[in-house]
């Protein structure tokens, strides 16, 4: 594959196909997208295929000086490797669910689809910073069409929120960025991540990164703009909002925060604890009390970012891994929750919980799948909602266990909030008619949901192809913060009478207490 | 290919086949597809286990595959066979193998009897899983696929709200547990670098008297580490506490009951803390914490048995009751004998479940034994059945001849604890031999309110159903007379039988009892001298779980103290003789003299009262509080829409330039790339 800018064509495929899309009627253009974002896939499976794990951290690196030194510099890492094939996996079924159940501007929105997904890949792919910042940046825009013309009832609300928020962190961010790339002299992100700011000015760069950051994630309390703008989105707008757009802010911390800041990242290690361990028992009894099924399962993500902020400020390998396997299985996950959503709304357009009832009886396909996504949701082991929740958690207990207790509370509130939601959805008797006359999925649906299933499955039973890519990296990144580790609370010591015959505790007994 | 294979994945292959296969393949395709895997993977088990009995056998490790490998956090798939597997291996496959047979009898007029074989399958093979496994984290993926398991079979009738809730609740409950067992596996990491169960115990040992902070707090190491782990046994072992759950699980249908939340998932925890005995070995602290809350739940289980009126909650709670048994043996050191008692109560209470199954299957779905009685006669076989099973879970023998199952193993236990020399052991056994005495005066009021008296049956509705249906009345002339008919059939026939004939349950429903009764009548005889025997049990552990040779001849040594549990055995049985069968008077006048106790047992302590008002109604006031005062009180009131408020006055004053926000937001992005590239042009 040397020489050959897959990168680019990447990029440019799903352009090219959404210029393509403004100038054809709607069947047309649903036919242009889904193979846009097929192809685009398809070269997805080929990156992959091609990328050499334990190889140059950087691979398909393309550098052009486009003018006065801002340049076209592209490669990916294993980290941006997966959350990429995320994208690209996650495009072809978002298509598929608007196949239908748009019926408006069709051309224009699924121009805004693939004009999203060219920006997503360009984030995942950006070596340059203000490269990054204008695909992070640009990337809000389709998604802000999405909502205010497609969405729901409330959408100029949702979409003005979703603004408010995110325009608070970018200004600052994009203000750190300039003093950065004028106290480094390189907007080349591979160089500033090996870059030692001054410790006094890496506090204000954080912060400055972190706004940004926490409104993408969302963390708490920045998060209110997400059930809003997942409830008035589109389901497809949904799926890609809760799968790939929700991964760019911990994708921002991995790349940015940690590596650029080690030391303000120690320091501010608490906030970031403090403020995850708050999200992940507020916002899961708020989600116990939702009406509104897209907002239960809208709160629930926030509930799942708050695991991926204390895994990335564990510090260790663990927990960094497991932060990056709960993004890639919440971004299959609430996706696909969100389509069984959207499925149910295309045939009874509403989400309130109560309207359903008995699902079981006349959807028996989809009530497997529900529950299969419902239990991936709840971290059951043999899905990847587990492994990632698992070494995220082992993870951050290696530093403090009060966090990892607190957080692990999760496990519990949303076993009580999915499965009470799944009762009321798919147990029960048939209490209305209408939605007791709901037809099964149809081959559309099954071929939008098997995929996601078999998917969590393999990630769930067989990590190793997910944790192999990425592995040479968080290596990297744990050395990087090697210098800035916190002490853990746990500190073993042996007794003063031992055993006769015993051994000294192991060495890596006391590995997060250093 | 090593056997082992085909034991634990057939039953995931049938419980897939038929799952997926579901009304294509048809109700007797599947069902023979899952009990013929069941059968095989218990014909498979048996002889790995006689060769553990006979002494030729060593552990052995079968990998499977890689599962996670995360910095120094490695934990494979792959299946340990040793003896406690082994003897977990014919437990699970033979009660399942019986079940699903019987299920064929007892589910056969259900419409949906391919997702019930399916499901049962799906719970062996997490079962299996969970037994087989070598490290923690495959532990607890087989303990959550037990969970899942179980909240699927709870809620088998899923159109209706109690069986719904009762899996919610299951499944919520263990959660609680599941969160002290996560942390303990968190922490055993942290501790011992791995998660490898061999290596852990290994290392074990050499950590007693070492401490660890956590919370804020430093504590000894391993009784941390033992106690976080242990909440995890209590919630799937329904421990006091944590065992409200378990009552409620009797909503699934019974054959479920037999064998979820009596021989097998329920008693996970019991094996968890074998498993892991070498470490509950070296912190005496956690151990008597494991001897305290199984005595406590060993008697207030047995108390709250002893009101009931639902005969699958007698049982229900006679399980909770056991597995405290079990749970004090393994506190006080006695990890032979606490898995012996769980082999034994393996069989006689899939027993008695199934015998329940059975005359509720005779008297259509009535489960109120207030409306049973006299029904030894139209059962033969069934009364037989539940015999056998009373006379092991009392305990009933003569030392040194014959015993039924129940009486070797609970006396091993009781034995144990008072040769412990400890104060909790000894605190056990006082609450373990009163409970025996409870044990006992339950069981036989089962026996007696069912089987003998005179019919009752005339005042239960699934009856005076069954009579009108046969009568050949149409539902609606029964809704509209039921006045009528009632006076009626209680007129026509006086004896208390409303004319309705019990029958007695098929063959296939038969065969299982038959087998298990043999089970219930020969366990304890047999393996007696491998599992508790003072030659026989370190030969036969091999190291699986701790063998303390001292203890076991203390508890050969406690002289007339070993009789206390037959006296009270035979105490149990004339309370319960003179009040249900000589004086049928004196339960009513002792409810009058003392309701209040009454009461207190019959509403099981109030624990589900107490609970909803802790837990439940906290958690949907605060999610309501967080949400309305929150999110949109707080943060929306003074963050976006107070911004918004702040930008229009501002906007309105300032300029008019734009009016949409996505201009703005365009324009801001403008500004951003014009003042990059500006200074890219000056630098």
């Amino acid at each position: 594959m040397s020489g050959f800018p897959i990168l680019s064509t990447m990029l440019l495929v799903p352009l090219v196909g959404a210029v393509a899309c403004l100038k054809v009627e709607a069947k047309a253009a649903r036919t242009i997208a889904l193979a846009a974002t097929l192809i685009d896939f398809a070269l997805g499976v080929v990156l992959w295929l091609n990328y050499d794990i334990g190889g140059a951290q950087w691979q398909f690196t393309e550098r052009a000086q486009l003018f006065a030194g801002f340049q076209w510099a592209l490669g990916i890492d294993g980290i941006a490797l997966l959350l990429i094939m995320l994208s690209v996996f996650l495009m072809p079924i978002c298509i598929g669910a608007s196949w239908k159940s748009i019926d408006k501007r069709v051309g224009e929105y699924m121009a805004a689809f693939l004009l999203m997904e060219t920006l997503m890949i360009g984030v995942f792919s950006a070596q340059d910073l203000f490269l990054f910042y204008i695909f992070f940046e640009a990337g809000l825009i389709p998604m802000y069409l999405i909502i205010g013309i497609w969405g729901g009832a409330d959408r100029i609300y949702a979409s003005y929120k979703f603004f408010l928020y995110t325009l608070l962190g970018s200004v600052l961010m994009l203000i750190a960025m300039f003093w950065m790339a004028n106290e480094a002299g390189t907007t080349d992100i591979p160089t500033l991540m090996a870059y030692s700011f001054p410790v006094a000015a890496q506090k204000w760069l954080w912060l400055a990164f972190f706004a940004s950051f926490a409104v993408k994630m969302p963390m708490w309390p920045v998060h209110t703009w997400l059930p809003d703008a997942h409830v008035q989105a589109p389901t497809a707008g949904s799926v890609i909002l809760a799968g790939v757009l929700l991964k760019m802010g911990g994708y921002g911390f991995i790349r940015f925060s940690l590596p650029m800041f080690p030391e303000a990242s120690a320091q501010f290690a608490w906030l970031i604890f403090a403020l995850s361990m708050i999200a992940v028992v507020y916002t899961s009894l708020v989600a116990l009390v939702q009406h509104d099924m897209k907002k239960l399962i809208a709160y629930s993500s926030v509930a799942h970012m708050g695991v991926v902020t204390i895994g990335l400020f564990a510090f260790n390998r663990i927990g960094l891994e497991g932060t990056m396997i709960v993004m890639l299985s919440h971004g299959l996950v609430a996706g696909a929750l969100f389509l069984c959503v959207g499925i149910i709304y295309d045939r009874l357009h509403t989400r309130e919980i109560d309207r359903y009832g008995g699902l079981a009886i006349n959807m028996p396909r989809y009530a497997v799948f529900f529950m299969l996504f419902t239990m991936a949701s709840i971290g059951l082991p043999g899905t990847s909602g587990f492994v990632g929740e698992f070494l995220s958690l082992a993870g951050v207990y290696q530093i403090s266990s009060w966090v990892a207790l607190v957080c692990t509370t999760g496990i519990i509130l949303g076993a009580a909030y999915m499965l009470y939601l799944y009762r009321r959805v798919i147990f029960g008797v048939q209490a209305h008619a209408d939605a007791a006359a709901m037809p099964d999925l149809d081959m559309r649906e099954i071929l939008m949901v098997v995929p996601l299933g078999l998917a969590v499955l393999w990630m769930g039973v067989y990590p190793e192809s997910f944790l192999a890519p990425m592995r040479k990296d968080i290596a990297t990144l744990d050395a990087r913060l090697a210098q800035a580790k916190p002490r853990g609370d746990a500190n073993v010591k042996m007794g003063p009478l031992k055993v006769a015959g015993a051994k000294p505790a192991p060495a890596v007994a006391a590995e997060g207490a250093k | 290919m090593n056997p082992i294979l085909f034991i634990v994945f057939l039953p995931l292959l049938a419980a897939i086949v038929g799952g997926l296969g579901n009304r294509a393949l048809g109700n007797t395709v599947v069902k023979s597809i899952t009990t013929g895997a069941l059968f095989l993977s218990c014909a498979l088990s048996w002889p790995i286990f006689l060769k553990f009995i006979g002494g030729s056998a060593e552990a052995s490790v079968t990998p499977v595959l890689q599962w996670v490998h995360s910095g120094g956090l490695e934990f494979d798939w792959a299946l340990r066979v040793d003896t406690l597997t082994a003897v977990m291996l014919v437990v699970i496959t033979t009660v399942s193998a019986l079940v699903h047979l019987y299920s064929w009898g007892y589910m056969d007029e259900d419409p949906d009897q391919p997702r019930f074989f399916a499901y049962l399958s799906l719970f062996t093979f997490a079962m299996l899983m969970l037994v087989t496994a070598d490290n923690l984290v495959q532990m607890f993926f087989g303990w959550e696929g037990v969970g899942l398991a179980s909240y699927l079979l709870i809620g088998f009738w899923f159109k209706k709200p109690s069986a719904n809730a009762a899996a919610i609740k299951a499944f919520v409950v263990n959660r609680v547990g599941d969160l002290g067992f996560m942390m303990g596996i968190f922490g055993t990491f942290l501790v011992f670098g791995t998660v490898s169960i061999p290596e852990i115990l290994h290392a074990a040992p050499g950590m007693a008297g070492s401490t660890i902070g956590f919370l804020g707090h430093r504590f000894d190491t391993m009784t941390v580490l033992c106690i976080l782990l242990f909440i995890g046994a209590m919630g799937k072992s329904a421990q006091l506490g944590l065992h409200t759950w378990l009552p409620d699980a009797m909503e699934g249908p019974t054959p479920v009951s037999a064998l979820i939340h009596a021989a097998t998932m329920v008693t996970a925890g019991v094996f968890m803390v074998c498993r892991l005995s070498p470490m509950f070995h070296a912190s005496p602290a956690a151990s008597s914490f494991v001897t305290f809350i199984g005595a406590a739940t060993c008697i207030f289980a047995a108390t709250v048995g002893t009101t009931q009126t639902d005969i699958k909650r007698v049982i229900a709670y006679s399980t909770c009751s056991q597995l405290g048994y079990m749970f004090f043996a393994a506190g006080v050191g006695a990890y032979g004998a606490a898995m012996f008692h769980l082999v034994t109560h393996a069989f006689f209470k899939a027993l008695l479940f199934l015998g329940a199954g059975s005359v509720i299957h005779a008297m259509h779905h009535e489960q109120d034994m207030r409306y049973y009685g006299g029904l030894r006669k139209q059962i033969p076989w069934t009364f037989a059945a539940m015999t056998a099973g009373t006379l092991a879970i009392t305990g009933v023998g003569i030392a040194g001849i014959f015993g039924f199952a129940g009486f070797y193993s609970k006396d091993a236990i009781l034995e144990a604890a008072f040769a412990s020399g400890t104060e909790m052991g000894r605190f056990a056994w006082a609450l373990g031999v009163f409970a025996a005495l409870l044990t006992s005066f339950y069981s036989w009021r089962l026996v007696f309110l069912t089987f003998f008296g005179k019919p009752r049956w005339d005042q239960s509705e699934h009856i005076q159903h069954a009579v009108h249906d046969a009568h050949g009345h149409d539902s609606h002339a029964h809704d509209d007379h039921a006045h009528d008919d009632h006076t009626h059939a209680n007129h026509a026939h006086g004896d208390g039988t409303a004319g309705y004939h019990p029958h007695e349950s098929p063959i296939s429903m038969m065969i299982p009892l038959g087998v298990l009764s043999l089970g219930a009548v020969l366990a304890g005889y047999v393996f007696a001298p491998h599992f508790v025997g003072l030659e026989g049990a370190t030969e036969f552990w091999k190291g699986a779980v701790v063998v303390d040779t001292h203890l076991i001849e203390a508890a050969e040594h406690i002289g007339a103290w070993s009789l206390a549990p037959t006296i009270v055995m035979l105490t149990g049985l004339f309370i319960a003789w003179y009040s249900y069968i000589r004086n049928p008077g004196f339960p009513a006048a002792f409810v009058d003299q003392f309701g209040v106790l009454y009461r207190f047992l019959l509403n099981k302590w109030y624990f589900d009262e107490l609970y909803d008002v802790l837990f439940v109604r906290p958690a949907f006031w605060l999610g309501r509080q967080f949400w309305k005062i929150g999110d949109i009180g707080i943060i929306d009131r003074f963050g976006p829409n107070g911004a918004a408020w702040v930008v229009a006055q501002g906007s309105r004053a300032a300029t008019k330039l734009q009016s949409g926000y996505l201009y703005s937001y365009a324009l801001v992005m403008l500004v951003g790339l014009v003042g990059a590239v500006s200074w890219v042009i000056a630098r």
